[in-house]
């Protein structure tokens, strides 16, 4: 058996790859809800009402979705420069501290200003925020050679230390009976409902817009040209002309800012107080979907909310048939290796036996 | 050296290839190849670029499978696949490119892979001896504890030889080991194989050029398009009856036929460097070998209208630093460079919109982002111009538009405006860079070119497009900077031709003052021939100094 290169894919083939990349989660999820013991269809359903089944349902996918889109726009943009951003979590706490800092101190001791002023302010210092926490191991990168995976990834953790000292410290909610959380955002500047009962807040729009914006950038505008050169091909970016020094800083502070944005989204649409758990990893499931986006915005709009339906009708299910809803995490992450998995078959194709003689002097008479 | 082939001739081949078939896609690499190889003789493996030479030795040494086919060694079937095996079976290769590792010393690679993981202690004084034997055996003379780092291309490829024989090898595969060597350092290759084939091994001597094919190898094999054309001992060959064998048709001329324009001072100096000197390459080339070599040391050059200056040189001497300076990669150190008498813009961007061409020698790593469509590489050097963006958006139908009219114009064949450049071929792919270059939207000719290797790797129809290119530009007043490896190509397109040596570079003299023997001593660092000698050159030589003020 070997594996070699297809000159070109056929419809059969991008058909059998979608094929893989549905069908082995759905066979590896059913093996393990057969395992717990419980019906593998109606199990599938009842995620499958959880997620998307009613209006509330569909509600808490969507809100749950929100962080998502931004964290996936944030990895996405990076990972098409070659910045490996693994640090959009520190990042979307980071934003978030800083639209807790913003807002909550409105009316309090610092800033007399209207909502109007002070929701545009809270939303730059969360970008900022987020922005400048990428900018050093950008810098970092590009100047030392340090590996910004490691820096990223580890910035994580002294991020989640910062922000607990703070709530345990100068952000702390003097109100919240000893609990690590920060003082509330003034209730003006809490983010509108889409839906009334409901959790889904405005930022959703936000989050869409900000998507659309991303693709514009990256698909039809120069400096999106210059960002996919560089990521593709540093040296021949350089060739043309393309200042790389300079676009790989201008794309740590964007990858910076949408993460950011996601924590400022959080905190105004959804918890209107930072707490220490407010993310369930957040900015890790963002690398996923921007992977399973292939790095398209609209496709981490679509990634965004599948993963979200998939976490919240496993919660949903769990509660009824008993499974645990880690199974939505082995859903999550079958179907990532799956997708890539199936693109990369796309690329090739399998050859099962060592070709006779025969097909070789077939193909001979193909190509005179 | 062709009595012991003749000898031989009668015994059993030492190498039997029978039926070799390898395919890439619908690309038949190679079809249906037979060859036997005797002891104490060189086999000359002959075909251009992309005749299926590579592919067969590649094979052959187990970095490919072959689909059909199969191979013999000394009687006993070889595994497919395995380099172990066709080591273990007494198969070396000399790659084209350096595969020794530069922080260590020639012992240690040579030592490298040899010995057991669980022997404790490494046997050098042994391994040295034994060097030493191998190198006195076949006059191959190295210092066994010097830096790979700090050897020369030349004997870099003696280690890789010495390395070969040190295993065992009775066969040894070169990969066109003459490429990156001076005429001499290319001699001296050619008397150690003389001497190697004297004491039995059996030598693939794989090569595009005639003439050391003639003069070094007992047989000649000819591969064309994938398929073993023709075989003969190299005595009753001609090299016109090679060259016909290896393109199919009769070669007119290898080089088009004209004479060098006579240099003229009157024509108006584009560019001009005065002592200009860069540091040594830190980061783009450091995969070459000797790049800390590659460097300019107060060069001196003027490159006038119409005219083409070829530079001449064994590779690594400086050729990249000239190239990037000039492409705008790479800033100068000291002293200064100018563009139609104004200061040289060192920013790629200015460099195209003030009528620089620049043709770069990686086609595949610098010259396209192999993932971007071809409209996106052929519109990245000028995205700036009003043409193909307004208010930082791009206009993609002009874009597109303008591609379409490139990849006409160019003959660029095999994928649409919309596909990735990385789906051209080598020669499709060299003749878009040089349509981008070339053609300005607003139709205005290259004020000056500087091409890196254009035709290095290419088919012949590839190289005639190029050159033709080239040519044509030069007679549309273009000043042209041709960087080659390529002797003949350098003293059939150079007007004036200079050489470089360890950064420094030779006068600038007329064609006509070269002959392939100075040419060859000065890329040694041996001095140019004297401007007065030849009455051509004494003109404008004088010209560049009373106007270098």
């Amino acid at each position: 058996m070997r594996i070699e290169a297809r000159t070109q894919v056929s419809a059969s083939a991008y058909a059998l790859a979608a094929l893989l990349a549905v069908g082995l989660p759905l066979l590896v999820s059913a093996a393990l809800v057969w395992w717990a013991g419980a019906p593998v269809a109606p199990t599938w359903g009842l995620m499958l009402k959880g997620g998307f089944g009613s209006v509330f349902a569909l509600s808490e996918t969507l809100t749950r979705a929100v962080p998502l889109m931004l964290t996936g726009l944030a990895v996405a943009v990076a990972f098409q420069a070659r910045l490996f951003n693994i640090g959009a979590e520190g990042q979307l706490y980071m934003g978030a501290l800083a639209a807790v800092a913003v807002g909550g101190l409105h009316g309090g001791t610092g800033l007399e200003l209207p909502p109007f002023v002070v929701f545009p302010l809270m939303m730059l210092a969360a970008a900022l925020a987020g922005g400048l926490l990428l900018l050093g191991p950008a810098l970092l990168k590009q100047q030392l050679g340090v590996d910004e995976v490691v820096t990223t990834l580890l910035l994580n953790f002294i991020v989640a230390l910062f922000i607990s000292a703070m709530l345990d410290g100068p952000m702390k909610d003097p109100a919240a009976m000893g609990w690590p959380q920060s003082v509330a955002l003034q209730g003006e500047l809490e983010l509108a409902k889409l839906v009334p009962q409901t959790r889904i807040h405005s930022g959703l729009l936000m989050a869409l817009t900000l998507a659309a914006l991303v693709w514009l950038l990256m698909r039809r505008t120069v400096a999106g040209l210059q960002i996919r050169a560089v990521g593709a091909n540093a040296r021949a970016a350089a060739f043309v002309g393309v200042p790389v020094r300079r676009t790989v800083v201008v794309v740590a502070l964007l990858s910076g800012a949408l993460a950011g944005l996601a924590g400022a989204l959080e905190v105004a649409g959804r918890a209107s107080y930072l707490t220490l758990d407010m993310s369930p990893g957040y900015g890790y499931t963002g690398i996923v979907i921007a992977m399973l986006a292939g790095l398209h915005p609209a496709g981490v709009v679509a990634a965004s909310i599948f993963v979200a339906g998939v976490l919240v009708g496993a919660d949903s299910m769990s509660r009824v048939a008993g499974v645990p809803s880690y199974l939505a995490d082995v859903i999550v992450a079958t179907s990532l290796l799956s997708v890539l998995v199936a693109g990369w078959l796309l690329q090739r194709r399998v050859v099962w036996r060592r070709p006779a003689d025969r097909t070789f002097a077939k193909a001979k008479e193909a190509a005179p | 050296m062709n009595a012991s082939a003749t000898a031989s001739a009668s015994a059993a081949p030492v190498l039997r290839l029978r039926g070799i078939g390898k395919r890439f896609g619908k690309l038949v690499a190679n079809d249906d190849i037979s060859l036997d190889l005797y002891a104490g003789e060189v086999l000359a493996l002959l075909g251009e670029n992309g005749a299926g030479k590579s592919t067969l030795v590649s094979i052959l040494f187990g970095h490919y499978t072959a689909d059909a086919g199969d191979i013999t060694v000394f009687g006993r079937q070889l595994a497919p696949g395995q380099p172990q095996a066709a080591l273990a079976a007494g198969i070396g290769m000399v790659h084209q490119h350096s595969t020794l590792a530069d922080n260590l010393s020639v012992l240690d690679n040579i030592m490298l892979g040899t010995e057991p993981l669980w022997q404790p202690f490494t046997r050098r004084a042994a391994a040295q001896r034994q060097l030493q034997g191998v190198a006195q055996r076949f006059g191959l003379v190295v210092d066994a504890q010097a830096l790979v780092g700090r050897l020369s291309v030349g004997e870099r490829q003696r280690v890789e030889i010495l390395k070969a024989l040190y295993r065992g090898a009775r066969i040894l595969i070169l990969d066109e080991p003459t490429a990156v060597l001076t005429p001499q350092e290319s001699e001296s290759l050619f008397d150690a194989l003389g001497q190697m084939v004297a004491q039995g091994l059996s030598i693939v001597f794989i090569s595009h050029k005639l003439p050391e094919v003639l003069r070094v190898s007992h047989r000649v094999a000819v591969l064309r398009a994938g398929r073993l054309v023709a075989q003969a001992r190299t005595a009753d060959a001609t090299a016109a009856e090679l060259a016909r064998w290896m393109v199919g048709r009769d070669l007119a001329e290898p080089a088009p036929a004209r004479a060098a324009r006579a240099p003229d001072p009157q024509r108006p100096v584009v560019c001009a460097l005065r002592g200009v000197s860069t540091a040594a390459a830190a980061g783009g080339g450091q995969r070459r070998a000797g790049a800390a070599r590659d460097r300019l040391l107060a060069v001196d050059l003027q490159l006038r209208a119409g005219e083409i200056v070829a530079i001449a040189g064994v590779s690594g001497n400086g050729q990249v630093a000239l190239a990037e300076l000039l492409c705008g990669t790479r800033a100068a150190n000291s002293g200064d460079v100018t563009l139609d008498g104004q200061a040289w813009p060192a920013d790629p961007r200015v460099l195209v919109q003030r009528g620089v061409a620049r043709i770069p020698e990686d086609r595949h790593g610098v010259g396209v982002v192999g993932d971007l469509s071809l409209w996106e590489n052929a519109v990245s050097e000028r995205i700036d111009s009003a043409l193909f963006s307004r208010w930082q958006l791009v206009r993609r139908a002009a874009a597109r538009a303008y591609t379409e009219r490139l990849l006409q114009a160019f003959d660029v064949r095999g994928a649409g405006a919309l596909s990735a450049a990385r789906t051209l071929s080598g020669g499709n792919l060299q003749k878009l860079i040089l349509a981008r270059a070339l053609t300005a939207p607003d139709g205005r000719p290259p004020r000056l070119i500087v091409a890196h290797q254009p035709t290095w790797g290419l088919d012949v129809g590839a190289v005639a497009a190029v050159q033709a290119q080239l040519l044509a530009a030069r007679d549309a007043q273009a000043a042209v900077l041709l960087i080659s490896d390529d002797l003949d190509e350098v003293m059939a397109l150079g007007d004036r031709i200079a050489v470089m040596h360890a950064g420094h570079l030779s006068a600038a003299l007329p064609a006509a003052a070269w002959s392939r023997a100075t040419l060859g001593l000065a890329m040694a660092g041996g001095p140019a021939p004297v401007a007065g000698a030849a009455p051509a050159c004494a003109a404008p030589a004088c010209a560049e100094t009373a106007d270098a003020h």
